[in-house]
């Protein structure tokens, strides 16, 4: 047991304010994570002539982006301005380059599902869709690894101890649960005889994921502990196991129609546990003086002050 | 334009409030409540969306003569020299003014949230409420009366407030009266007095705001050592450059190889 550490604050009040976003912005940072690693292995499957897997996939990643893009109009203070988000480009604002990116990415996402199902198209478009299909996922690919990286750096750049502290590996265990979900996805939607680069995929992405996560835990320091505590903790734990039992299951079972089914889902559900967890890490490492004072204090007397 | 901003000496503060109504009054904020908080004499409990001047009442055993002592500080937004709100804002709502400041632009906000959890001092925040509230659903906080400076005014804060505890000015000058009042006090036997916020080397490159304490920042509800999340931005971007690369190279690369 730790010794709780000793620390003065006002009226055991929070000095930080908890980000007022609300579950939305935790399910953003998951479907965008499905949206990034989907546009990659469709764009892969395309090229290697897997249709099943192209299709789900492309689909896949329509599905999560519009759904993230609701998800971020609806945490909005005010929805109907969210067109002021491109009066400028900023870099030294994460959600002004994610707005950029994202702007980049839908359409070419867009273009390339719009292919998987022709009839939805009017007609004098098919053609053109048909042939600026493969362009268009090869750009939607381009940019995925971006949209499913950039989220960490989103959350990182606030004075939230938790996020913060994290900031040297989050983009990397973000990058391993997006991979682990879109692989996952694959897995539960396309024949096993074409889903063998989503099995690889999301095996890789579920061990660095679970390799991150590890390391972040000590170079975080007090920062991780609400890692562990309350709902965040009850998340994460959810997240890890589903995440492990997912590969498992995929590297023992993934060639059995519904042993990979159901590995897939566990690594859907594995990566939006991280996601929720993390952010509720975060939220609650606002809100108790500790996390801000103690952390501060030695950081001043390491410096000598 | 030379930069303004604050000296707030909590040494010479009564706690009377003056200076949160003229803010209320003035900007027009909207009342959020009314609760008995049970923290002394304060029951507003702390600086947010509609509270942009909060006075912190503290009791404490008195050090020397067992007496105690009240601690009372007017707390506001520090007007960063790098300040995290702004660098954040995706809409380019906040700004820096003429005069230093740090100013949400309500036209522009879209309320998307980002300079809350920025800011290291929990100050900014956005006002619930909805469309039904004024500028509900927007970030809000102290403009340093932007309108009123505008006209060559002081901020009502600092107009109102009857010990001269809030003093307004150029930056430079205010450093300076601050160490003036440091080295005063320190000689009449009054050690445990301290600036906050007047060094341009701290973390946040030097509040706007600074103040003389008679305690450490964090019984006043202020972090000891605050730093601009922006400074490790660019390593963050390095950082997540690198995990895009590698998630590329992996699922690309489990399309390589054999077949199935
Ligand atoms: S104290 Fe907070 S709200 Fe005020 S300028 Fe600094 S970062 Fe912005």
């Amino acid at each position: 047991m730790v010794p709780e550490a000793e620390f003065t604050s006002y009226y055991g009040r929070p000095i930080l304010k908890a980000s007022p976003w609300q579950d939305d912005i935790p399910a953003y940072l998951f479907l965008g994570g499905l949206a990034g690693g989907s546009a990659l292995l469709g764009a892969g499957a395309d090229l290697s002539r897997r249709p099943a897997l192209r299709r789900a996939s492309r689909l896949g990643a329509l599905g999560a982006i519009g759904l993230s893009f609701a998800a971020l109009v609806h945490d909005l203070g005010r929805p109907s301005r969210f067109v002021n988000m491109l009066r400028v480009a900023k870099p030294t604002s994460p959600m002004s380059v994610g707005t950029w990116i994202l702007t980049a990415f839908g359409p070419c996402v867009g273009i390339a599902a719009a292919a998987e199902v022709p009839r939805l198209v009017p007609r004098p478009l098919r053609g053109l869709v048909r042939r600026a299909a493969r362009p268009a996922g090869l750009a939607a690919a381009a940019l995925g690894p971006a949209v499913a990286s950039y989220t960490a750096v989103l959350i990182a750049d606030t004075s939230t101890p938790t996020w913060h502290e994290s900031y040297r590996e989050l983009p990397f265990v973000f990058v391993g649960s997006a991979a682990a979900a879109s692989g996952g996805f694959g897995m539960l939607l396309a024949p096993v005889a074409e889903a063998g680069p989503a099995r690889r995929s999301a095996v890789g992405g579920a061990l660095l994921e679970l390799a991150a996560s590890q390391r972040m835990e000590t170079s975080a320091g007090l920062a991780a502990e609400p890692l562990h505590t309350g709902r965040a903790g009850a998340l994460l734990r959810a997240s890890q196991a589903l995440t492990l039992a997912g590969a498992v299951g995929t590297l023992l079972g993934g060639r059995s129609r519904p042993l990979a089914a159901a590995s897939g889902a566990a690594l859907l559900a594995g990566s939006a546990c991280t996601r929720f967890g993390i952010f509720h890490a975060g939220q609650e490492s606002a809100r108790d003086p500790k996390y801000t004072v103690v952390p501060q204090r030695e950081r001043m007397a390491e410096r000598g002050d | 334009m030379a930069r303004m901003g604050f000296f707030t000496d909590t040494s010479v503060c009564i706690g009377c409030k003056a200076c949160e109504v003229a803010c209320k009054e003035w900007n027009g904020v909207p009342d959020d409540g009314f609760d008995l908080l049970g923290s002394s004499y304060d029951n507003t409990g702390g600086l947010g969306a509609s509270t942009w001047r909060h006075v912190a009442f503290i009791e404490q055993p008195a050090k020397a003569n067992g007496d105690f002592r009240w601690l009372m500080e007017s707390d506001v937004c520090k007007h960063c020299t790098h300040a995290a709100c702004l660098d954040v804002c995706p809409t380019g709502s906040l700004f820096r003014t003429e005069f230093g400041s740090v100013v949400v632009q309500d036209d522009i906000c879209n309320g998307c949230g980002y300079c809350v959890p920025a800011c290291p001092f929990g100050v900014i925040d956005r006002r619930s409420g909805g469309t039904a509230v004024k500028n509900g659903g927007l970030a809000q906080k102290c403009t340093l009366c932007y309108d009123r400076l505008g006209a060559g005014m002081t901020p009502a804060c600092a107009q109102t407030c009857p010990t001269e505890s809030i003093q307004f000015g150029d930056i430079d000058e205010l450093r300076a009266r601050a160490d003036a009042r440091l080295r005063e006090l320190h000689e009449s036997g009054v050690a445990e007095a301290q600036l906050y916020g007047h060094d341009p080397d701290d973390g946040i490159g030097g509040a706007g705001a600074m103040f003389l304490l008679l305690d450490e920042p964090e019984t006043y509800g202020l972090p000891p050592d605050p730093v601009v999340t922006t400074r490790d931005l660019p390593d963050m971007w390095k950082r997540a450059a690198l995990a895009a690369v590698a998630m590329a190279a992996g699922v690309l690369g489990a399309f390589a190889g054999r077949r199935g």
